[in-house]
């Protein structure tokens, strides 16, 4: 995996909107943004009602992922790239999700909606029509998919990186500062766990920083680039976000999501916990 | 700072400013209220913490604890910041203007 491969230019994405076997993706926190303009041509995916299942606290199934990507008009052999606000959070986790359902040939719009927008690239209302599909998914590759035992058994021994912000690694709040704080659980971090919030990897119009940057930050907070990483957040969409600079971007071979994150981890019984700074420098805020 | 603002977005039900800070504010050009920016709270390091995109008043809302932050907007009119403290529990108002 290379940056060629994982990442298009919105200079790219907007000569190739009509390209063929090329599907533009949008998948956001907000979920009602595509409907006030969205990429011409682009189909929206709802991480929340759509990637997750209704009942059980998990994804949709390989049958759920196939009759969605289907309904959506996705081939198997076509290119999808995706798209998001807030940098790419939820398209991030999209491209994780895809790439776990074995679809290879998955991209990320470098920058995402904001830079799209700040860009003053068109928007569009109108809602594409795509045929149905006989969309086929492969196994879940659990090679990038951390559970939680996994976890309670990498502490000390692999890299964790937790990529949420200095207040919620240190236990001060639960959530993200723009989300309420209603949480039932516990504050804190996995003991060992480095904080390498997500943020740093993107420069402030939304797009990645370069492979040199990215390969500095993690070398200076401790990241032992020879031991296995699972990255965590809150439920896995920002780290998702740093999966993807740490194993699409720089290559390291085994990186694992944990999906079940802090809202998971926080609440099992039992297990320990860490509160404060932590190790790494950034959490001394 | 921590009297009723003039206007603010409305605030989430079960939202509780005895326990908690929130900073609400506007993005503003020119005295207009700038929609569609991308406003980013940072903290006193100049660290991103949060990000939101203004409503069409202009209007951004962050649950933030108590000290002091930076509020940047970046939009297609101009980008800008300001700072803000938060001392304790209640509401907070500022304003960016971008230019």
């Amino acid at each position: 995996m290379s940056r060629q491969d994982a990442l298009v230019s919105a200079d790219w994405a907007e000569q190739n909107l009509d390209a063929p076997n090329t599907v533009f993706v949008e998948v956001d926190e907000d979920t009602t943004a595509y409907e006030g303009g969205h990429i011409p041509g682009a189909v929206k995916l709802d991480w929340k009602t759509e990637l997750q299942d209704p009942v059980r606290r998990d994804f949709v199934d390989k049958a759920g992922f196939e009759e969605l990507l289907s309904s959506k008009g996705i081939s198997n052999d076509d290119t999808v790239i995706l798209y998001g606000g807030n940098n790419n959070w939820f398209a991030a986790y999209a491209y994780w999700y895809f790439k776990l359902y074995g679809h290879q040939a998955v991209k990320l719009l470098d920058g995402g909606r904001k830079k799209w927008e700040l860009d003053g690239r068109k928007l569009d209302t109108e809602v594409p029509q795509r045929s149905q599909t006989q969309y086929t998914a492969k196994e879940q590759d659990t090679s990038i998919r951390a559970f939680r035992d996994e976890v309670v058994n990498a502490i000390g021994t692999k890299n964790l990186v937790d990529v949420r912000s200095p207040d919620e690694f240190s236990g001060k709040l639960l959530a993200p500062a723009h989300l309420p704080q209603e949480q039932a659980q516990r504050g804190g971090h996995i003991p060992s766990a480095l904080n390498v919030p997500w943020s740093k990897a993107a420069n402030e119009d939304g797009t990645f920083k370069s492979d040199d940057e990215l390969r500095a930050l993690y070398e200076e907070q401790g990241l032992d680039s020879s031991r296995p990483t699972i990255a965590y957040c809150r439920i896995g969409e920002r780290s998702s976000h740093t999966w993807f600079a740490l194993h699409e971007l720089l290559g390291e071979t085994d990186v694992k999501n944990y999906d079940g994150s802090w809202t998971e981890y926080g609440s099992l019984i039992g297990v320990p916990i860490e509160t404060g700074p932590g190790q790494s420098g950034s959490g001394k805020s | 700072m921590c009297s009723a603002p003039e206007q603010t977005a409305e605030l989430p039900a079960g939202t509780d400013l005895t326990k908690e800070s929130v900073l609400v504010g506007k993005v503003t050009n020119g005295g207009s209220p700038v929609g569609g920016a991308f406003v980013r709270l940072l903290d006193r390091t100049g660290e991103f913490t949060a990000e939101v995109v203004s409503s069409a008043s202009g209007d951004y809302r962050f649950f933030a604890r108590p000290g002091t932050w930076t509020v940047r907007a970046l939009s297609r009119s101009g980008n800008g910041q300001t700072e803000v403290s938060v001392g304790g529990p209640g509401l907070f108002t500022n304003e960016v203007q971008v230019a």
